[in-house]
């Protein structure tokens, strides 16, 4: 068909910005520390109209931590957050590398995006409910959860506590009240709110956090959750991580708007777009919707602007359909480097107390894997027993499953 | 066969100015399984187009489209993520011909991956055909084969009604012998050689996959090619259909088959309970019962969650398919 054609054709199809080849670049953000004020627990959604049409750091270019929102998290807070980001992203490269040599059959990193579950869930109560997407694993190192344990539900043995059910990366921690993570993509968002309103329902100091991805809002659970949320004022943090990409299609094919934030406020929910690689200002917005919601003033809705640096999962090539380099780009720069400089600029910190501390956790992943392998792994098993077929689909084995199971024990591999 | 289904895609596109394809990834990206690749640079990105992650939202934007004349071929990216357009579908898009006494009707294709053997877990392993096999208006259509995946979706794209078109994600690749060890391409199977030019399966029309006299097969996707295998482990000689179409499923090469084998084995990955072949067994029943010389038997996944690890354990594989055969020759 001629390019002459084509233009006669007034259907808008947005193409993302930049695809493979073309040279790419982010607006530079025009920040400073005062735009925008601390606010009220009890606020109206449209006195944070301007956080939500703005941008909210506390972090600079600098490593200096500015504004109203500066948490002032003691040095052993920020080292500890700190520390698990480094540990995260060092478990991942693990687990990239093991679900190469065929140890798992797929993988998820949360490369770039590090900062977001930790530090938000290092701003809750530990009694608060988790209910994310599969880019928050984080959250569960926070909760104190056992690294080989996460590795042997990922490589899907023996000591797998979801026995094989489900693909790797979809934990489930019930110490932790981190939910299982579901493949569908959003059904959390509006479950979360459900958790929240029972919470309150048994008057209950408990808040809920939920994220959803910028492509995974377009689907209807993303607008039944914060509807929900709005006319029950459940306590729950409603967050969307913008990071830009849903496997190949740009945050453009999910939204006509390029805010994501401002959506909140028609639902009457008061809004905040924070820096998403900014330990600091994520930490204190969610410590601020945490108090709002404890209040009983009901939810808040975060975007959380970001940029995912890593492919969306082991199955996927982002150099078919986005400039390679881009993520260095990112205006927000990378989420452990600024932690570390900030540490580092106000002299609690050192390249060397990080090369330790790299160290360390380098060992720690190696012998947790080490361990994990023992009990088996998914290129060689032994794999849970194939009765976990038939167990906990229902609370006791109907007979018609009874019937199966039988069955399937004459065939089985094992 | 990936190739084949973007061939149908091609042709298609071409030939209809009315033909358009969206869903998630399926524009500049070409799909996560590559069905769709090169068809926006070739067609522009008017007609082939990346949707919003919203299953619902395709479902309904194409009910739009086809009531004011268009021919949306969308894809569902795993059929386990159909869900969220089932609404659309089963009250709308299925009823809509019916509901608005003939004025009103829909021509949309609806494609979607289903099936297990890829390590999918719960959410990218299932075959949810019977959940639309129950519902008037819709037609179903299950491909096993790069020849019969083109020939059907063009049938499939050229229909006035709207069709359910389900893809073995498996077999994208090459047929599936039950053995995950040792998974040939396509290269050399006998269906693989598929014209570049448009051509068409009808719908409702099996294929007769092996001829033989002392009992029947019936399979599709997927499991075509484990039955196969099992057939030809077993040594018995079995008449093997590929339904292709199951609703409106092929009555007739079905009962000529089971009226002259006087057996019948019914195999599919999907939950026994409630699966097509409840109904395929039943009607076979009413109108073969003087004919039948055993029970007719059903081999199907189980009636669970489909599992990740232990999936080998959950899909049919050939000895329970073989032992199933014997078991019909028994007086």
């Amino acid at each position: 068909m001629s390019s002459g054609e084509e233009e006669q054709i007034p259907l808008h199809i947005p193409d993302a910005p930049n695809r493979p080849g073309d040279s790419s670049s982010f607006e530079p953000w025009t920040w400073h520390p005062n735009d925008l004020k601390m606010l009220k627990f009890d606020c109206e959604a449209d006195e944070t109209s301007k956080h939500a049409k703005g941008l909210l750091r506390v972090l600079d270019d600098n490593g200096e931590a500015l504004g109203d929102w500066n948490p002032n998290l003691t040095p052993e807070e920020l080292k500890l957050g700190l520390e698990h980001m480094v540990r995260l992203r060092i478990f991942d490269d693990r687990m990239i590398k093991m679900q190469r040599t065929g140890k798992l059959s797929f993988y998820m990193q949360s490369f770039g995006e590090e900062c977001i579950a930790i530090a938000q869930t290092m701003a809750l109560n530990n009694k608060d409910w988790i209910f994310p997407t599969y880019r928050q694993p984080g959250a569960q190192f926070v909760r104190g959860r056992d690294m080989v344990s996460m590795i042997c539900h990922c490589i899907g043995n023996v000591e797998d506590n979801v026995k094989g059910r489900q693909m790797p990366v979809h934990y489930t921690y019930k110490e932790g009240r981190f939910i299982s993570v579901s493949s569908p993509v959003g059904t959390q968002f509006s479950q979360a709110v459900g958790v929240a309103l029972a919470s309150k329902y048994k008057n209950l100091d408990e808040v809920t956090i939920t994220w959803i991805g910028d492509g995974a809002s377009a689907e209807g659970d993303y607008h039944y959750g914060l509807n929900f949320a709005s006319v029950f004022k459940a306590p729950v943090i409603l967050n969307v991580v913008n990071n830009h990409w849903a496997i190949s299609t740009h945050y453009n094919i999910a939204s006509g708007s390029n805010n994501f934030a401002t959506r909140g406020l028609a639902y009457g929910i008061p809004c905040f777009r924070v820096d998403g690689n900014d330990f600091l200002a994520l930490y204190s917005v969610t410590k601020w919707a945490r108090e709002r919601a404890k209040l009983g003033f009901g939810a808040t809705h975060i975007e959380i602007l970001t940029y995912r640096a890593g492919a969306h999962s082991s199955s996927d090539d982002p150099s078919r359909y986005r400039p390679s380099n881009e993520h260095e780009l990112w205006p927000g720069g990378d989420p452990i480097e600024r932690l570390k400089d900030h540490l580092i600029k106000n002299s609690h910190w050192t390249e060397k107390e990080q090369k330790d501390l790299e160290e360390k956790i380098d060992q720690e992943v190696v012998s947790a894997y080490k361990e994990a392998v023992k009990y088996g792994d998914l290129a060689n098993g032994p794999y849970p027993s194939s009765d976990t077929i038939f167990t906990e689909v229902y609370e006791s084995v109907p007979w018609h499953l009874k019937e199966q199971w039988d069955e399937m024990k004459k065939w089985s591999a094992e | 066969m990936v190739q084949s289904i973007n061939s149908a895609l091609d042709n298609m596109l071409e030939m209809d100015q009315d033909v358009l394809l969206f869903g998630e990834d399926i524009g500049y990206f070409g799909g996560v399984f590559r069905t769709s690749d090169g068809l926006q640079k070739k067609f522009g990105k008017h007609r082939v187009f990346d949707t919003p992650l919203s299953e619902g939202g395709i479902a309904a934007t194409a009910f739009g489209m086809g009531i004011n004349g268009l021919r949306p071929v969308v894809e569902i990216q795993f059929a386990d993520y159909i869900f969220p357009a089932y609404d659309q579908i089963v009250n709308e898009i299925a009823k809509v011909r019916h509901r608005s006494g003939g004025e009103f009707w829909c021509p949309i294709t609806i494609r979607t991956p289903a099936g297990g053997g890829i390590r999918g877990g719960h959410h990218h392993s299932q075959s949810p055909e019977s959940q639309f096999t129950h519902t008037p208006g819709l037609k179903v259509v299950y491909c096993s084969t790069p020849y019969n995946s083109k020939g059907l979706l063009i049938s499939a794209i050229e229909s006035n009604d709207p069709v359910i078109f389900f893809e073995p994600k498996r077999c994208y690749r090459g047929p599936f012998y039950g053995d995950p060890h040792n998974v040939p391409t396509w290269k050399n199977h006998p269906e693989a050689e598929v014209p570049e030019d448009y051509y068409k399966i009808p719908i409702g029309q099996g294929r007769l996959v092996m001829e033989g006299d002392r009992c029947t097969i019936i399979a599709w996707g997927t499991m075509v090619h484990v039955a196969e295998k099992a057939i030809i482990d077993s040594g018995i000689s079995c008449d093997l259909i590929d339904l292709q179409t199951l609703l409106p499923w092929d009555k007739e090469i079905v009962i000529n088959s089971v009226k002259k084998t006087g057996r019948c084995v019914i195999v599919h990955e999907a939950p026994k309970t409630s699966g097509f072949g409840s109904e395929l067994s039943a009607s076979i029943q009413e109108l073969c019962f003087y004919d039948l010389e055993s029970p007719i038997q059903r081999i199907t996944g189980w009636d669970t969650p489909f599992p990740h690890t232990t999936e080998w354990d959950y899909m049919p594989g050939t000895a329970r398919i073989i032992a199933a055969i014997k078991e019909t020759q028994e007086d």
